[in-house]
């Protein structure tokens, strides 16, 4: 029988490799500031496993800052994005790389 | 326990979501299927007993994040070329390290040590009074940084769309 904390660990390892393999393999840029938010959900998940397998109130603040982090990120992410858009015409992260000059 | 039985469930919907973000064509898919991976673990940390977390994620996730990345979907066009080619030219590097990634965060983590005593008694360490008295007492300057960040965030958001004109 498998222990209730190694489960969500092992859980938020899981989705953290698959946010990072969404980062590295997807093309369209929002989907890849997608990836970033489940790479950012996993280290939440294990923040709170491990305040709630110690039963001590850090991991589960440290969360309330990952979230003001997250919300930073993503306001900038957006406005960024949608400036790169109208200056290249396209989603496509391998657009760039047609450049020449 | 029905407990366990419950983050079990709502561990596999994480993963499943996570999943269609990953394979989803369209951006919008892939945003509802992050709203939905992102109140499953909101129901994990329900189940934990971490309820202040689980209405965080729900508020400032799903409330706020996604519906700004939802209405920035609807301001882009959708006959874009990066809708019709899913994966990059990395697609196989990408899988490698993703999988030796995870794989070394296991080894390293390792198995549980000895955990506390849950508490079935009183309000328990996770009440919104004990978050209020941490954030006042101890993190009462993280809090202010905080929000130092948050208008840092502000004022670059505004100079992107002032550029953008």
């Amino acid at each position: 029988m498998i222990h209730r904390y190694e489960f969500l660990l092992a859980l938020a390892v899981a989705l953290f490799a698959m946010g990072l393999l969404g980062v590295m393999v997807r093309r369209n840029l929002l989907v890849v500031v997608m990836s970033l938010e489940l790479m950012l959900n996993a280290v939440v998940l294990s923040f709170v496993a491990a305040a709630a397998h110690t039963q001590t109130l850090d991991g589960a603040a440290m969360t309330f800052f990952i979230y003001v982090a997250a919300t930073c990120e993503i306001a900038l992410a957006m406005a960024l994005l949608v400036l790169l858009v109208r200056r290249r015409g396209t989603l496509d992260l391998a657009a760039g790389h047609e450049l020449k000059g | 326990m029905i407990v366990d039985a419950f983050i079990v469930l709502f561990g596999v919907l994480a993963l499943v979501f996570a999943g269609i973000v990953l394979v989803a064509r369209q951006p919008m898919r892939a945003a509802l299927a992050l709203v939905a991976h992102m109140t499953s673990l909101a129901a994990i940390f329900a189940c934990l007993d971490v309820h202040v977390i689980a209405l965080f994620q729900v508020l400032i996730y799903v409330g706020a994040v996604m519906v700004f990345m939802v209405y920035t979907i609807m301001l882009l066009d959708d006959r874009d070329l990066a809708y019709r080619k899913r994966f990059s030219a990395t697609l196989v590097p990408g899988v490698a390290v993703a999988v030796v990634t995870g794989l070394a965060l296991l080894r390293v983590l390792g198995p549980a040590g000895p955990g506390a005593p849950t508490t079935t008694t009183g309000l328990g360490p996770f009440s919104f009074s004990a978050f209020s008295a941490a954030f006042m007492t101890r993190y009462w300057l993280h809090f202010e940084l905080a929000t130092v960040l948050l208008l840092a965030g502000i004022v670059a958001a505004w100079a992107v769309i002032r550029e953008e004109r």
